[in-house]
């Protein structure tokens, strides 16, 4: 998919917010393009969770314009840029623990099967459905396990498969990789690739260095409030990244 | 979908969970349930009356009388909340039963109007008045669990000092509307009354039965319905559920009204059986209730219980009792053992966790 021919799946142009005498984002201009994915990257009070916030729908913004597929939008609760198709997949994953793989990857959105004036949940058709996600993140788990028994990346594809569910066009990531081993990492970075083949904008937020450059197509480094660099991976390095995040270079 | 599904996905790194290891035969309702099967095969060596007719019919009577409670206080655990107040519910709802039920057949009260016979109208109607007397019982619990669902959901209050105050409150104004006296069912319909609560049918108490039928439902709206789903995930990860997008309040508000209705309903039934609410009934019963609810296999920390496991608490609870008894051990005994019984049945199972 070419930028030229598509119009962006998020568009942002000029988002401020202050909390108070506290200016959190300044003039953020910024676009996600669909089966692209994004690197964001900062220090602490950067103002990387701010940004997420607002555009999850649990922040409104003090000034700036937010376009969804070209649309203008305005949410005032997380569930309104979820009916949009934004989804965020929270750094603890917001799984309950003592329920199985299908009965969170469905939690409050359960099918039911009407038997008058009664609805019951349609356990069968809930597996058969989180069986075939997790066939597509290519996943090894099991609908009826419990979720307490599983491994750090089981977890991850039953919290990304729960986005697929209501097929998102935008899924933002909040340091998927910072709690799992390595082995786990590696499978987390696969999901989002899955993601990324099914046409999904993804908007990764990391500290882990190796796995932005792993991914991501392009990294956008936030400092102060402010977007100072906004680079395709391939024209950037590694060490220019760290320099923006630090301060030691001021834009790029 | 976009993709193609390729071949089911192989387990090639993911081992299956065996069926004894999942499940019922993994929880400490399980073991608790084993505990019992062998505790009832121990008593009916020690015992010979133990398995008498008479004697079960009396140890399904007794169970029963604490049991529908469990079942509503299991809901409030599930969902990581405790509800402190149902031994007072039970007395309150019972008293304002019998009030009722007595004060609308009394031919003197300001409150009914006289048929021409000399009964009230409302008596001339059989159950009239035993429906309308039960449904004030109802009432009153149904409005003590909005409260402690709207202090807890709404406010944000802690369940234990929400229901420790509610305790308080519906056991004072028991005392208040009845200047300390208790009361008793009375007029013409106090005798469908006594057939309902303390009768039996083919020789099954009347109590045991309601609690087949309220467990049944109960497991039903447990696990296959999406109420019974949020509330289970509401006592896994509270966040969760919230960003999920479960109405958490209504939630929460909905099991502290159902844990009041099911104490008040036991509380109605245990008069029928006392044939009287006295204003000290049912004190302390919360925690013989929460204790059954805990030996059972509810978790207190949330997210884990159901009705077999308050059931088979309730029941162990019983035989134990019982079984001091034929067995002619001193009954002062047996609250020490209740609380041995509670500490054993959890530490069993933070052993079984800790191995697998």
């Amino acid at each position: 998919m070419t930028k030229a021919d598509a119009t962006p799946v998020l568009e942002l142009t000029g988002i401020g917010k202050e909390f108070g005498a506290i200016r959190a984002l300044h003039d953020v201009d910024m676009q996600v393009w669909p089966g692209e994915v994004v690197g964001l990257m900062g220090d602490n009070g950067a103002g990387k969770s701010t940004l997420v916030k607002i555009i999850a729908g649990n922040f409104r913004p003090t000034h700036g314009e937010m376009r969804f597929a070209g649309s203008a939008v305005h949410f005032y609760r997380p569930v309104d840029a979820r009916a949009v198709g934004i989804e965020v997949v929270y750094q603890d994953l917001a799984l309950a623990d003592n329920l199985s793989a299908a009965a969170n990857v469905f939690l409050g959105r359960e099918l039911k099967r009407r038997f008058g004036p009664i609805a019951l949940l349609d356990h069968k058709a809930m597996a058969a459905r989180a069986l075939e996600l997790f066939g597509e993140l290519r996943s090894e788990t099991r609908p009826d396990d419990l979720v307490k028994q599983m491994s750090g990346g089981q977890r991850q594809a039953v919290a990304i498969a729960r986005t697929r569910l209501s097929n998102a066009r935008l899924v933002m990531m909040d340091e998927p990789t910072a709690a799992i081993s390595v082995r786990q990492v590696e499978q987390v970075l696969g999901l989002i690739h899955r993601l990324k083949e099914q046409g999904v904008a993804v908007m990764l937020i990391s500290h882990r260095m190796p796995d932005v450059f792993a991914v991501c197509d392009r990294v956008v480094v936030m400092r102060r409030g402010e977007k100072r660099a906004d680079k395709p991976i391939h024209q950037t390095s590694p060490e220019e990244v760290t320099a923006l995040i630090t301060g030691a270079k001021e834009a790029a | 979908m976009a993709m193609p599904m390729e071949s089911p996905i192989s387990f090639t790194n993911v081992g299956k969970i065996r069926w004894w290891q999942r499940g019922i035969f993994a929880s400490q309702t399980g073991y608790v349930l084993l505990a019992l099967a062998v505790l009832l095969v121990i008593m009916h060596f020690a015992s010979p009356y133990f398995f008498s007719q008479g004697n079960m019919q009396n140890v399904a009577k007794n169970f029963s009388f604490i049991a529908i409670a469990t079942l509503g206080v299991t809901f409030v655990i599930i969902t990581g909340g405790i509800d402190l107040s149902v031994g007072s519910m039970m007395c309150f709802s019972a008293m304002i039963t019998s009030m009722v039920m007595t004060e609308l057949s009394a031919p003197g009260s300001p409150l009914v109007h006289m048929a021409a016979d000399g009964k009230t109208v409302l008596a001339n109607v059989p159950g009239l008045i035993l429906l309308i007397s039960i449904l004030a019982g109802l009432g009153v619990a149904l409005i003590a669990g909005l409260f402690n669902g709207f202090c807890i959901a709404v406010l944000g209050l802690s369940p234990f000092v929400t229901t420790l105050g509610m305790l308080s409150i519906v056991r004072g104004l028991g005392y208040v509307v009845s200047n300390g006296r208790g009361s008793f069912p009375g007029g013409p319909d106090a005798d469908y009354f006594y057939a309902l609560t303390s009768g039996d049918v083919l020789g099954v108490p009347a109590p045991f039965i309601y609690l087949v039928i309220l467990a049944l439902t109960m497991a039903v709206v447990l696990h296959h319905t999406s109420f019974g789903r949020h509330v289970f995930a509401l006592g896994g990860n509270e966040k969760a559920a919230e960003l999920t997008g479960i109405p958490v309040v209504r939630v929460k508000i909905e099991v502290y009204v159902i844990c009041a209705l099911a104490a008040g309903l036991q509380g109605i039934i245990i008069s029928g059986w006392l044939g009287s609410a006295p204003a000290n009934m049912a004190t302390s019963y919360e925690l013989n209730v929460i204790a059954a609810a805990v030996i059972g296999g509810a978790n207190l920390a949330g997210g884990i219980g159901g009705p077999l496991g308050a059931i088979v608490g309730c029941v162990l609870l019983e035989v134990i009792r019982n079984g001091l008894v034929l067995a002619q051990v001193s009954s002062y005994w047996q609250q020490a053992l209740v609380g041995v019984i509670i500490i054993l049945a959890v530490l069993v199972d933070r052993v079984r966790s800790r191995m697998t």
